[in-house]
């Protein structure tokens, strides 16, 4: 396996999580609402994951436990926001506090444990194909199921009309609800969807990424992927080109303390976050201020019969 | 059959003092379930958790101690939120702060110095969390940058040049390669108020912050402005108040405020620089600030109940062999019901059949 390949398959794994999780918000915020306990979710979804897959012995159980982790808590936060009306950055904030302290409790018996990463899938003849092959063929099923997202979210939101609908009640939460949609109802489903990918990105973490769990593992990727739901204008492909760019950032900084420059470690390491910065002002200066936010995004609902 | 919200007519005082106190006995019966379900005893738990501390005047003392750099930053975020203005990043101002602070405290080891270092290391530990603070405000006033996520990510920033400085250029040469910084002198201690146990001048710092803050917030212009942009932004344009120098303002003086935090806990609770400075206190105070009502004195309260959590849970860790995480799961917990009882203010909830709606 030559560098150039290894550095795009590390790429890919890296970007994986981030593109799951953004997709997820994306649709959540699209029928707007904004969930800022990604990060919650998402380390609950990777401990879950791992304690169920270490307790059944199957990998795929773990998948669904990380799954329904993520919704769980995100159904904590749809209570709060939809059912309650409270404030939706507090509720997330309070989500991902929360989250990070109730993985580090479940996780606490499971530390120091280690489990067999998740396999490549391995497609004869299509991963024989030199190079492209080993890029596009010998991935984990977590990247397909990454990519399906990405087609499924997009047709899904601009292509049915249910989509359709979802996108109005983030637009204009009253006329959808006098035209009849149960904007609510369409928001929870949302909100569950979104905790569902942030639950599934976790998984990736502790079964197919790394070995085993760790306390706060999610270091901020929860956080990032917020940021690419804002750098990807709300635009699913856009979300994946966000994602990937990330990830290579990832990689780039492990890459360049591996061989040894002459930067110190930590400045490296604090690059993903500065980039994530630098894209966040690149991108409001490219769109002049103006923003592409759905219109009600972190309004709350109250029908008014 | 269904729930309604109703929005109230009015919000009256007693609600408003009485639904942080039904968020925290729902706190306590949660953590009680909590404790059940990890098979523990939920009363000797609780009772671990919330009594235990105030047994001698030693814990207590600790409580002030801890309570110190979460107020101090809860009542400044409690100025940004009552203005819009979304500081997540006070954990990330505390550690500049620190920073700051222990740069002045290391440049006068060992050289002829006075009474002077520790005012002069809180001055530069304001300095520090003030401009760290400034990044996201400019970042929102000048190109329309999502101040959330800014000030969180400069979180990771500071948290790994801290670790950098403390592993490299600012290591302890005696320290036996330890990642940490030479102790402080006396002088770049901040003041004990008593012969035994530690608490320390930062405590006045506190309580003078805290009514500075509810006089600013009650009495004056400033902080009607700072309502006014926060409730009717509109109205505020009308009326010739600047909202984007507001900004600026509120992060500037939450960041002053998390770095005199930073100071304290370095110069009265550790006495040098670690990699790892702050458990996490420029988070609780996001918490502290909602459950002091976004109030000053709130705060206090809130504050100080907060601390008692940490203290509780450093007690819990030891005495049960509970994992510290669950002090931030119970800060979750407290949070969500303070969320919760809010809307309970605002609204009425109505129980109506489905033949009615």
């Amino acid at each position: 396996m030559t560098l150039l390949e290894a550095i795009i398959l590390t790429v890919i794994t890296a970007s994986t999580p981030l593109l799951i999780a953004a997709l997820g918000e994306l649709v959540v915020e699209k029928a707007g609402v904004l969930n800022l306990g990604v990060e919650g979710m998402m380390i609950m979804g990777a401990a879950c994951g791992f304690a169920v897959a270490i307790l059944t012995g199957n990998t795929w159980l773990g998948v669904i436990g990380a799954i329904l982790a993520g919704a769980v808590l995100a159904s904590v936060f749809a209570l709060l926001t939809l059912g309650l009306a409270a404030n939706q950055v507090a509720s997330g904030l309070a989500l991902s506090i929360f989250g990070l302290g109730l993985s580090g409790v479940i996780g606490a018996s499971f530390v120091g444990l280690q489990r067999e990463v998740m396999p490549k899938l391995f497609i004869p003849g299509l991963s024989d194909i030199p190079f492209l092959g080993r890029i596009l063929f010998n991935q984990d099923p977590f990247v397909y199921a990454s990519l399906a997202l990405l087609a499924g979210v997009w047709w899904f939101l601009f292509r049915t009309r249910a989509g359709l609908v979802l996108r109005a009640c983030g637009e204009n939460h009253t006329s959808a609800h006098a035209l009849g949609y149960p904007v609510l109802r369409i928001r929870l489903l949302a909100v569950l969807f979104g905790g569902a990918c942030a639950g599934l990105a976790g998984a990736y973490l502790s079964l197919a990424y790394t070995p085993f769990w760790s306390p706060g593992m999610t270091a901020g990727r929860g956080w990032i992927a917020l940021a690419i739901v804002v750098f990807a204008s709300w635009l699913p492909w856009r979300a994946a080109l966000g994602a990937y760019l990330f990830g290579g950032v990832t990689i780039l900084q492990l890459h360049a303390q591996g061989a040894g420059l002459a930067v110190p470690s930590q400045f490296l390491a604090a690059l993903p976050y500065l980039v994530t910065i630098v894209v966040l002002v690149l991108i409001m200066r490219a769109r002049s201020g103006a923003s592409a936010a759905p219109a009600h995004l972190g309004t709350p609902f109250v029908p008014d019969r | 059959m269904r729930i309604v919200l109703e929005k109230r007519d009015d919000t009256s005082a007693f609600a408003a003092v009485l639904s942080p106190v039904i968020a925290v006995l729902l706190t306590l019966v949660a953590g009680a379930i909590m404790f059940a379900l990890m098979g523990k005893d939920p009363l000797a738990a609780l009772s671990t958790y919330f009594l235990s501390p105030l047994q001698d005047w030693g814990s207590i003392q600790e409580i002030f101690v801890a309570a110190t750099p979460i107020v101090l930053i809860a009542v400044g975020l409690s100025l940004c939120y009552l203005s819009n203005n979304w500081n997540i990043g006070a954990e990330g101002q505390l550690v500049m702060g620190a920073i700051f602070g222990g740069f002045v405290a290391i440049v006068t080891h060992g050289v002829p110095n006075g009474p002077w270092v520790f005012p002069v290391m809180l001055l530069a530990g304001m300095l520090g969390g003030a401009l760290f603070g400034l990044v996201p405000a400019v970042l929102k006033t000048r190109f329309g940058a999502n101040e959330i996520l800014t000030s969180l990510m400069l979180v990771y920033v500071a948290e790994l040049l801290l670790d950098w400085l403390v592993r490299g250029p600012w290591r302890d040469p005696h320290g036996f390669n330890f990642p940490q910084s030479v102790m402080f002198e006396p002088e770049a201690l901040a003041l004990r108020l008593v012969e035994t146990g530690r608490l320390h001048v930062g405590a006045l710092l506190m309580l003078v912050v805290v009514i500075a803050g509810a006089v600013v917030m009650g009495r004056t212009l400033k902080g009607f402005e700072v309502r006014l942009v926060g409730e009717a932004p509109r109205a505020a344009r009308f009326a010739g108040f600047d909202d984007k120098r507001l900004t600026l303002t509120v992060f500037a003086l939450s960041g002053a405020l998390a770095g005199i935090a930073g100071v304290l806990v370095v110069s009265a609770q550790i006495g040098q620089l670690q990699p790892t400075i702050s458990p996490g206190y420029g988070f609780t105070a996001i918490i502290v600030a909602f459950l002091g009502r976004l109030n000053p004195i709130g705060c206090l309260v809130a504050g100080l109940f907060l601390a008692l959590t940490f203290i509780g849970g450093e007690n819990a860790q030891i005495f049960l062999r509970l994992p510290l995480d669950v002090t931030r799961v119970f800060q979750g917990f407290l949070l969500f019901f303070v969320l919760a009882c809010d809307t309970l203010m605002l609204y009425r909830i109505r129980i109506e059949r489905e033949a009615a709606a």
